[in-house]
């Protein structure tokens, strides 16, 4: 009965889709006012149903209810609960209504946090968005529906996917389709701009926030993501330019771009083609992520079971949104031309130059998943692009970026002398310098290409550092009174900026160390026999079984030695999952601020002495890679808390300049 | 004018060019709906056979290279106990070896001769012989990828077809037989 | 196609299965030069059974297998580029991480440059067009904009009076 529930508040909400997508659109262009009004309510209408539809299935899975397909064969009474409501967006259905859901969640908080907004705007952008609920629906129903009923029900469901069971999966999709599905705000907003025909900084002004929001979840989804494969996938990984991850990172490139495109928009006045067009992008590569994982067109360890019927689904639905929205953009995006003026060295260009680096990034990493892609489609042969293309390509021009990031944080708008740029920038250049080179030297290394790679690392790391302190004592130098007071005085916008900025600073550091001093060691242990790397040493003490709630474990423990002093021991496990009969491996990690100490199992060696083969890692700072992200989101949330939001979002409609919610004067 | 209208011109193009853009990923999609990411092709098609001397499933001591297939086309099938996908081709290639057109010859991979045997026993057998490449190295050689592949070698011992996974009936009849047929005649 | 993924993944396990037997070479513990050769080689190398990781990542037999072959083409003093040849003539381009640069992968290679020119030209059109333009201006109001400017205006005299 609960599936069936389900399914018929997906159909519902199908229809209140459908209703959102149109009316208030067709409203908002022949000025019929009820019409308009109708897309908050339908907006709201559609969440409901599909926190309703979303409820029976975590439901299903809940209660273990097998004449489902999807709880078949995605859960099993062993799981343990919080698996089995995660299990619900553990699938190909599931993941898809999951977005859906989101979706709702977006559209929905847009319909409440908008009074603010002239009526016409709030109709298009929840119409807009309304429209690609419908197409996101009715693939569910049609390719993937979760509530596929299964007879003869089953008495056991096949297990869920034994990677899927971590605490990672309970956080990681959420976070990520957060931040995928939000950018689809940006997009409405920027698809309503071109329906409207007028773009403008209250334009830029309104969908900052939301975009903000967006980039902050999918920083922590991307984030959480990466720290997952770390210590699930058991090779001491977290990066692997898979094309799944790629997918992920393009909308982030392209939101980063479009925050700081936006912030030029409402700040200036200009690049507002520029910024709709990165609008329209960010989403529609989110949307393009979706495809490439569930249509098979590329190998990927995070593969869903592909089906061609629901990758040709996507593909149209795909070439509707998106080239739908890329044709609204070349034919509307021309009547807005007027901007500000600004000089060629200014923060406008640094700005500017910024999104040419990120678009030009993203742009490279689509070349590299796709192309295998396209060589097949040619006949040209089977090749593939891996970490060592995209880092020999990724960084150059990431470098290039940081370059320019400190820069652009101490430029003015629209003129910033040269002679004056140079005296800002004169102290940071050469304390970035002088610790670039002396760095790599006082830890010890000598060989010129470690160096070079390391002194680049640490060189970007500091350039961002030490310009961002001269930002400060640059705004400060004005103001009288003490320092904490002259601190205060300063927007939280700025401290946004100011951390997110700090956080990829800290993120290098983390990347650089990481790559610069990591060891690993792959060997054969018999217990008693102790293998060192780096500071440390891991004392194999032996092998017993463990059971657990639905596998069984081979449980290793490890002594961490520092010194020859024993530090604490470590438990990696080898486990064989019942229903899957997969083996997978989780690593033991012991985690610090200055780094990590890492040890996983590999196979078992039949020598009657109970050796293993075993992996041990040290992987210095790696910690500081989840901290700079982590700074990055705080930056993202104080730019959402500056003041100008809040009281922006207090005031009443009325009081707002721009003022269409007025009572229409009579025609 | 006619300067400022090129002008226009020239900027309408230009944000068409995104609209441009995604035409051409999207047609390639459309392509790439159709393939499959995981067929490898072989770079030893077209390749002599590469040089071997392992034993056989029934006579271990007895040690063969390739010069024993020499001038004849043959059907060199890659199988073992441990693969399951092994069992769906297994009945086809009974019935064919029963046409006697070609020797079908096996390359038991990375099995152990007991298994094996057993395997054969209860399967039936469709092969001449088995060679026994029992640490895969020959499986390297051959850029063994994905138990079963069959590769299919001519008089001239070099290798024209690879089929990767089991052999199914539409690629038995519409590949590998006309593809025997054309060897043989030449 | 579904079917073809279904029996490839069928291939994957089946080189999972039998795993008990895995007869991996001791590590060449007394050299770490070699080492770590080898793993930087392997980190290069792409399993082909496997969906998408490197011979280095994978626990695949077949990656097993791969990773015994390198390290014993280093210690028979093979360069890498022997050992990526060898790979390459028996499983194609595909093995490669690192695609080689050739008539075909030009464009992959070239891409990232020509990229950044495109850009960088672009923008300096850009800047130089608006460069030399004159301040900006509002767009036009609309009639209704007009209207309700009107309607303001009017509201707040009232108000006053």
């Amino acid at each position: 009965m609960i599936p069936e529930i389900g399914q018929f508040a997906l159909i519902l909400a199908l229809i209140l889709a459908l209703v959102q997508g149109t009316l208030p659109l067709v409203g908002a262009a022949q000025g019929i006012p009820v019409w308009m009004f109708l897309s908050r309510r339908t907006a709201q209408g559609v969440f409901f149903f599909l926190i309703l539809a979303f409820g029976c299935l975590i439901y299903s899975f809940i209660v273990n209810d097998f004449s489902v397909l999807n709880v078949a064969s995605n859960s099993n009474t062993q799981l343990p609960l919080h698996y089995r409501i995660a299990a619900s967006w553990g699938s190909h259905e599931g993941s898809i209504l999951m977005w859906v859901f989101m979706l709702g969640l977006w559209s929905c908080a847009v319909s409440v946090f908008s009074r603010h907004l002239p009526e016409e705007v709030v109709a298009r952008v929840l119409g807009v968005m309304g429209l690609v609920t419908a197409g996101l629906l009715l693939f569910l129903l049609f390719t993937s529906n979760p509530f596929e009923r299964l007879f003869p029900v089953p008495t056991e469901g096949r297990d869920l996917n034994p990677l899927l069971q971590d605490p990672g999966m309970v956080l990681h999709p959420p976070m990520l389709y957060m931040g995928y599905v939000g950018f689809s705000v940006a997009f409405a907003f920027a698809v309503a701009a071109l329906l409207g025909g007028r773009l403008d900084a209250t334009w830029a002004r309104w969908s900052r926030p939301w975009t903000t929001v967006a980039w902050c979840f999918l920083t922590v989804g991307i984030m959480i993501g990466s720290w997952w494969a770390y210590y699930e996938l058991g090779w001491g990984g977290w990066w692997f330019w898979d094309p799944v991850e790629n997918a992920s990172l393009l909308p982030w490139l392209i939101g980063t771009a479009l925050i700081h495109s936006l912030a030029v928009t409402e700040k200036r006045g200009t690049f507002k083609i520029w910024t709709v067009l990165l609008a329209i992008c960010a989403f529609s590569l989110s949307l393009l992520g979706t495809f490439l994982v569930r249509s098979g067109v590329l190998t990927s360890v995070h593969a869903f079971t592909t089906d061609p019927r629901r990758g040709l689904f996507i593909l149209v639905f795909l070439g509707l949104v998106i080239g739908g929205s890329l044709a609204l953009f070349a034919f509307r995006a021309p009547r807005v031309g007027t901007q500000g003026k600004f000089e060629f060295i200014s923060r406008e260009t640094a700005l500017l130059c910024n999104n040419i680096l990120l678009a030009v990034a993203c742009g490279t990493v689509l070349l590299g998943t796709l192309y295998p892609l396209f060589l097949d489609a040619l006949n040209l042969g089977k090749i593939s692009v891996g970490p060592p293309y995209f880092e020999a390509v990724f960084v150059p021009i990431m470098a290039l970026l940081i370059v320019l990031m400190g820069i652009g944080a101490i430029a003015r708008w629209k003129e910033s002398p040269l002679a004056e740029l140079w005296e800002k920038l004169r102290a940071p250049l050469a304390v970035t310098v002088v610790c670039a080179v002396a760095l790599p030297l006082i830890l010890g290394r000598t060989h010129w290409q470690s160096v070079a790679l390391l002194a680049l690392g640490f060189g970007m790391a500091f350039w961002i550092i030490t310009t961002l302190i001269v930002s400060v004592t640059d705004r400060l130098r004005h103001l009288q009174g003490g320092l904490w007071y002259k601190l205060q005085r300063q927007p939280l916008s700025f401290w946004g900026m100011w951390f997110a900025h700090f956080g990829v600073a800290i993120f290098i550091i983390g990347v650089t160390v990481v790559k610069g001093f990591e060891a690993e060691r792959d060997v054969r242990m018999t217990p008693g026999d102790v293998i060192s790397v780096g500071d440390y040493a891991f004392r194999f003490v032996g092998i017993e079984d463990r059971q657990g709630p639905n596998y069984h474990a081979a449980r290793g423990t490890f002594e961490l030695l520092k010194d020859d002093k024993k530090v604490r021991n470590l438990y990696p496990e080898k486990r064989m999952y019942f229903a899957h009969g997969m083996p997978m491996t989780e690593a033991a990690i012991d985690s610090g601020f200055f780094g990590d100490r890492y040890v996983s199992l590999g196979e078992e060696i039949n020598d009657g002495k109970g050796s293993w083969s075993v992996r041990v890692y040290y992987k210095p700072f790696i910690t500081w890679l989840w901290g700079g992200c982590i700074l990055m989101t705080l930056g993202g949330v104080l730019a959402l808390s500056d003041r100008r939001y809040r009281v922006y979002a207090r005031k009443p409609a009325k009081e707002l300049l721009a003022g269409h919610t007025l009572p229409r004067p009579a025609h | 004018m006619f300067n400022e209208k090129r002008i226009a011109m020239k900027k309408k193009l230009l944000l068409l060019l995104p609209l441009l853009i995604f035409a051409v990923l999207a047609s390639f999609f459309v392509v790439g709906l159709d393939r499959n990411p995981r067929e490898i092709p072989s770079p030893l098609v077209g390749k002599p056979l590469p040089e071997f001397s392992l034993p056989t499933l029934d006579a271990p001591e007895q040690i063969v290279t390739k010069e024993r297939f020499a001038g004849q086309v043959w059907l060199l099938n890659v199988w073992a106990s441990w693969c399951v996908s092994c069992r769906s081709e297994h009945p086809l290639l009974l019935e064919y070896a029963k046409t006697n057109e070609t020797p079908i010859i096996g390359l038991n991979y990375k099995d152990k001769m007991p298994d094996a045997k057993a395997w054969l026993q209860r399967y039936g057998n469709p092969y001449e012989m088995s060679i026994v490449d029992a640490d895969g190295r020959f499986g390297i050689d051959l850029g063994v990828y994905g138990v079963p592949e069959t590769f299919l070698i001519g008089k001239n011992g070099i290798i024209s077809y690879k089929h990767i996974g089991p052999i199914t009936e539409e690629s038995l009849r519409n590949i590998i037989i006309p593809k025997i047929k054309e060897l043989k005649q030449q | 196609m579904k079917r073809l993924f279904l029996l490839f993944v069928a291939c994957g396990l089946s080189f999972w299965l039998p795993m008990a037997t895995a007869n991996e070479a001791l590590p060449t513990e007394n050299d770490p030069v070699a080492q770590k050769r080898a793993v930087e080689l392997a980190a290069k190398l792409r399993c082909l059974v496997c969906q998408n990781q490197s011979i280095a990542e994978s626990n695949a037999e077949l990656a097993v297998d791969l990773r015994r072959q390198v390290r014993e083409q280093i210690t028979a003093g093979k360069t890498d580029q022997e050992i990526i040849t060898f790979m390459t003539d028996r499983y194609g381009d595909f093995v490669l991480y690192q695609p080689p640069m050739k008539g075909t992968t030009v464009l992959l290679w070239l891409g990232p440059l020509i990229l950044l020119l495109l850009g960088l030209l672009g923008m300096y059109f850009f800047l130089r067009k608006q460069a030399g333009k004159g301040e900006e201006m509002p767009a036009p109001l609309t009639d209704a904009e007009r209207a309700r400017v009107a309607f303001l205006l009017k509201q707040r005299d009232d108000s006053k009076t």
